[in-house]
């Protein structure tokens, strides 16, 4: 028998498994049961991308693009960042395509991280950061932002996380799971912290346009912080294109280039119907984003007034898609308020615990679901909290 | 105003407080301006859109292109409130073009729109022409689709 633990390595095995999962598995089996737990759009890919993809398809392009992705859709990204976000960055050395976001990610802290570098993490958030630094020998240094902060990472907490081998600094706003964001301000406060340093922000903006009532700002938007800060985006979220597997990252022309240098042996090229497809929904999408948003604004409204009515401290989420109310009143912790109103009432939502420290207390619902899931949710989760005051 | 009707357009199941969240505003507010549309006829009625064919029930629907010869000084409308007053009659639009009225008709079976048409659209004084065209299959209303065989998409699920 081969003993595989005495063979793969050690930080891999290290490496826990998201504890997202087993809410699925357990809703699978359920007549009507509401998943408020996954975070992906519940919005089709817009007819006329998804065109675009199947049209390439139909002229033949099924081969390998340049390393870096499409000129075409470069261009376009180049073009989409000025328009949206007044970012400017260069299609050739500046851009590279990536299978989505999360590959992004991965090759930033591959490119940037010597073993024993620290790398500082706001939590709570995604749950691929961590793993993605430890594998490469990197220490995660993760900071708990606060509800009486609006889940933002403040400048005393960031000077007091850094030391002499701080690296980087993950920026993941707007925020998965609190739906906080970073406002042009707060954004200010960290650039004083970091100007002079040598210290790079990796900034996951994926969420982007989900932003409400305002528009989102990059770090790479403030004086001298475009040098030391790596964009990742993608059209997951924006465009309601999760299984495209497609996103970008980009930063100063040396870094882009050895992240192509490693996405070209890792990757070789982004996925090439998804990219015809992204260049259809960076020129003609714009409407879509708009009124996708629209319609995360109302739910997000409906879901957290109804948490409200119910008791629940709620912080009022101002990006991505997903509310993070509060449950300590409940006397349960996240996992067991989780694990019991999905066994109650077949509802599932996500222990805040599951996305770092600071977010026990919390669970963590996500409405990109219909109006009519999230009022039956509503309905369940008032009779779930009766049964816990008997 | 026009934000809400969009809304109840495209969903009229929606209840007041969710209305009130998806258009930002209060639900008294939500309240008092459907009471308003309604007082005002600009909302006209609210129904379910049925797909029959997922029934035991048979069910067959016509678009009966219908010409007519207007009447001096009433034009069009005297004609149509004939026409659209019949039970049978679903719609009635005025067209330009080629005819002058379509008719939507729904009836039980082929025979009993035929039997309509010929017995009360037709022998309707002004009324020069029909044609009748079945419909075959409904694909699409009001923006919803009507379902086919669906092959189950496996989803992942982790973030």
């Amino acid at each position: 028998m081969m003993d595989y633990s005495k063979i793969m390595c050690r930080r891999v095995q290290d490496i826990h498994p998201s504890g997202i999962r087993k809410y699925f598995d357990l809703l699978q089996g359920m007549e009507d049961g509401i998943s408020l737990g996954i975070g992906e759009p519940d919005f089709q890919t817009p007819w006329h991308i998804r065109d675009a993809g199947i049209y390439s398809l139909e002229r033949g392009f099924t081969k390998y693009t340049p390393n870096a992705g499409l000129s075409d859709l470069r261009a376009a990204i180049s073009r989409y960042l000025k328009r949206r976000f007044d970012l400017e960055y260069a299609p050739t050395g500046e851009i590279l395509v990536t299978v989505g976001g999360s590959e992004a990610l991965d090759l930033a802290f591959r490119c940037l991280l010597e073993p024993g570098d620290e790398v500082i993490i706001p939590a709570p958030s995604f749950v691929c950061y961590g793993p993605l630094v430890s594998m490469m020998h990197g220490v995660p240094v993760i900071v708990e932002t606060k509800a009486e902060d609006e889940f933002r990472l403040t400048p005393q907490q960031l000077k007091a996380a850094i030391t002499p081998k701080t690296k980087a600094v993950v920026l993941p706003f707007p925020n998965n799971p609190t739906g906080g964001i970073m406002r042009r301000e707060d954004l200010e406060a960290l650039a004083d912290v970091l100007r002079g340093t040598d210290i790079m922000v990796v900034s996951d903006e994926i969420y982007a346009e989900l932003t409400y009532g305002g528009h989102h700002v990059s770090m790479a938007n403030l004086p001298d912080m475009k040098e030391r800060t790596i964009v990742i985006n993608g059209f997951s979220k924006a465009y309601s294109m999760t299984g495209w597997r497609l996103g970008y990252v980009c930063g100063p022309k040396p870094l882009v280039s050895a992240m192509t240098k490693l996405h070209q042996y890792g990757i070789m090229s982004a996925p090439t119907t998804s990219q015809y497809a992204a260049i259809e929904a960076l020129n003609e999408g714009d409407k879509d984003i708009e009124a996708m948003r629209e319609e995360y604004d109302g739910r997000r409204r409906f879901l957290v007034d109804g948490f409200r009515k119910l008791g629940l401290d709620c912080f009022e989420p101002r990006g991505a898609f997903y509310t993070f109310p509060c449950i300590k009143s409940t006397g349960l912790s996240s996992e067991e308020f989780c694990d019991r109103f999905l066994a109650a009432e077949r509802v599932a939502v996500i222990p805040g615990s599951a996305f770092g420290p600071g977010g026990e207390g919390y669970v963590r619902a996500c409405y990109a679901a219909s109006m009519r899931d999230l009022a039956t949710a509503l309905e369940r989760l008032e009779r779930f909290l009766n049964t816990l005051k008997h | 105003m026009l934000k809400l009707l969009q809304r109840l357009e495209e969903d009229c199941t929606l209840t007041n407080a969710q209305l009130a969240a998806l258009v930002g505003c209060t639900e008294d507010e939500v309240i008092k301006a459907r009471k308003d549309l309604e007082e005002q006829r600009v909302i006209l009625g609210y129904k379910a859109i049925v797909d029959w064919d997922r029934t035991q029930r048979e069910a067959v629907t016509a678009l009966i292109e219908v010409k007519v010869t207007p009447q001096r000084g009433e034009g069009f409308d005297r004609i149509a409130q004939r026409i659209y007053q019949y039970d049978e009659v679903e719609s009635v639009y005025l067209m330009s073009g080629a005819f002058d009225f379509t008719v939507i008709i729904s009836g039980r079976t082929l025979r009993e729109v035929a039997q309509f048409v010929g017995e009360k659209l037709a022998p309707i004084e002004d009324v020069t022409g029909t044609a009748t065209h079945f419909i075959l299959k409904k694909y699409k209303e009001k923006h919803l689709i009507f379902p086919t065989q669906e092959v189950q998409e496996e989803r992942f699920v982790f973030e």
